[in-house]
């Protein structure tokens, strides 16, 4: 991680966390699903869906608007209960866990649940006395996520950037073992994404696990080490994002731009060899390109649409 | 004990700064200082404005704010991070439930103060007043908890406060009225609040308030349990 980038965001972790980190350090997987399933009045949401989440790594769920992710992030926090199938969290169900555990659990939820009228450090102060967390760990967070000048205003008077970044600020406040993040980045602008993607690359790096959905097909590329492709409730496929993209290599093209302003689009195999050959000997090409597939365009390819339809 | 005491400071933050919420507190106990001063008739009974503004502000206040206050939270959302901050409901309830009760026990003291009361006769006003308060207080906890909305909130708890709040001053000039309105609690302590320089309470009164105390705690029981017992 190059600190060099740092935009004035360094998130550190407690003594007291670390203690907790060594407890947990037998426990390989942080998070274990095992054949979930949930219907909302008739409609199927999750068909018996399992992955396992390893312990430090970032994994992320992708999938379009509706296709279950924000339930399965629930069933996974202990919000929900699921219709047939388990949910672990520390090699325990997640609705039995006890108080200490579910004190290592940060949450940012979409619909952020924050008190409007309550300043942005009145919240976190709130949340301290909860949480059984120092006043101190309040102003070093803030000023970690680049808030500490806006402490004292209102919350109703945030950009969706600044609200998101409390929301994460008070689910990084309890030094938490796993962080769940539903679409976390989702409406803003890309300076903010950049520096959420920042914060939370720090935590992984401090050995924090986090789960995190999203229907950002850069954010999963560029931020997880393993992603899982949600679709109709099903997950479709599962890897890590090269490995993903590797497997559908077959969608692997030649784009090459001729001069008199074609564009053309080859396979990028032997098959090909001729014809480019021709094109270089007769001095026609602009310009050519590889395009190797990205997350995008496997879930198209495996489902038919984009990540930003709907279900 | 801890969580209980967060959500109560967190509270009289929020109250403050929620014109809507602390408008219900102090809206009774200014109208009765301004009545009971501006507004003398021959004939009239005495601490009349006290008694009627006092019991008005024990139908109203504790019923609305309450279903108000955990309505908005489960509407927004911060009552779902709350229990997944480990807070337990009933501490929630708890932490709102005092301090709403606290607010409307400091509102009916200045209620109290406008009357012309020995201290014996305030004693038993508040406490009178203290007993309605948590009636109305359990109501406006069923309603909040069962609602998932505000406006959801606020339709309901309008036709109940109007019921609550008002029949005691209907019952006032219609007898059949009267007969019926003699089985709600803020009836019976309106009556109490009227006599209370020579206060005999009766034994019709107790088991009027205490079958209203039971079908409002089973009320309440009811909505926590679907609501806060079952995660949706």
């Amino acid at each position: 991680m190059n600190d060099t980038l740092n935009t004035g965001l360094k998130i550190s972790k407690t003594p007291d966390c670390r203690k907790k980190e060594m407890k947990m350090d037998q426990i390989i997987y942080t998070v274990k699903a095992e054949s979930i399933s949930h219907s909302f009045t008739g409609h199927q949401v999750l068909d018996k869906v399992s992955f396992q989440v390893q312990k430090g790594e970032i994994f992320g769920l992708l999938g379009p608007s509706g296709a279950g992710k924000t339930t399965l992030i629930k069933i996974l926090t202990g919000q929900l209960s699921p219709d047939s199938g388990t949910a672990e969290l520390f090699g325990r169900d997640t609705r039995k866990l006890s108080a200490k555990e579910r004190r290592q659990i940060g949450v940012m939820m979409d619909n952020l649940g924050l008190y409007d009228r309550l300043s942005i450090y009145n919240n976190l102060a709130f949340y301290a006395d909860i949480l059984h967390v120092s006043r101190h760990r309040i102003n070093d967070i803030l000023k970690e996520l680049g808030l500490y000048e806006a402490r004292n205003r209102a919350v109703s008077k945030l950009s969706k950037g600044m609200a998101n970044r409390l929301s994460l600020a008070r689910a990084l406040m309890n030094d938490a073992q796993i962080l769940f993040l539903d679409e976390p980045t989702a409406g803003l602008d890309p300076v903010t994404t950049r520096e959420i993607h920042h914060t939370l690359r720090q935590q992984k790096e401090q050995g924090c696990t986090i789960f995190l959905t999203t229907h950002n097909m850069y954010e999963a590329q560029n931020l997880c080490n393993q992603v899982a492709l949600l679709d109709g409730g099903k997950i479709i496929d599962m890897g890590s994002p090269t490995n993903i993209c590797q497997k559908y290599n077959h969608l692997n093209r030649l784009n090459i731009t001729l001069k008199d302003g074609r564009h053309i689009t080859l396979e990028n195999d032997s098959s090909s060899a001729p014809a480019v050959k021709e094109y270089l000997e007769k001095n026609m090409i602009t310009s050519i390109h590889s395009t190797e597939p990205t997350l995008e365009t496997v879930f198209i390819e495996l489902t038919g649409k984009g990540l930003n339809e709907y279900e | 004990m801890n969580n209980i005491k967060a959500i109560f400071k967190k509270q009289v933050k929020d109250t403050i700064k929620n014109k809507t919420i602390f408008i219900q507190f102090i809206m009774f106990p200014i109208f009765t200082l301004i009545m009971s001063n501006s507004i003398k008739i021959e004939g009239m009974p005495e601490n009349f404005f006290v008694n009627l503004f006092a019991t008005m502000y024990i139908g109203m206040a504790p019923l609305t704010s309450m279903a108000a206050i955990i309505s908005e939270e489960k509407e927004k959302n911060t009552l779902r991070v709350l229990m997944m901050s480990n807070v337990k409901p009933y501490e929630y309830l708890l932490g709102i439930g005092i301090y709403v009760w606290s607010i409307c026990i400091m509102g009916a003291s200045f209620i109290c103060a406008a009357g012309n009361y020995s201290m014996q006769e305030r004693l038993a006003f508040m406490g009178i007043v203290a007993v309605g308060i948590l009636i109305s207080l359990l109501i406006g906890a069923a309603i909040g908890t069962c609602s998932t909305t505000q406006m959801m909130a606020t339709s309901i708890t309008l036709p109940v406060m109007m019921v609550f709040a008002f029949l005691p001053m209907l019952s006032l000039f219609n007898e059949t009225i009267a007969k019926i309105a003699k089985f709600s609690y803020s009836q019976q302590i309106s009556l109490m609040l009227a006599q209370i320089s020579n206060l005999d309470i009766r034994m019709e009164t107790v088991c009027i308030i205490a079958v209203n105390i039971i079908l409002s705690v089973i009320f309440f029981t009811a909505a926590y349990r679907i609501d806060f017992s079952h995660p949706k």
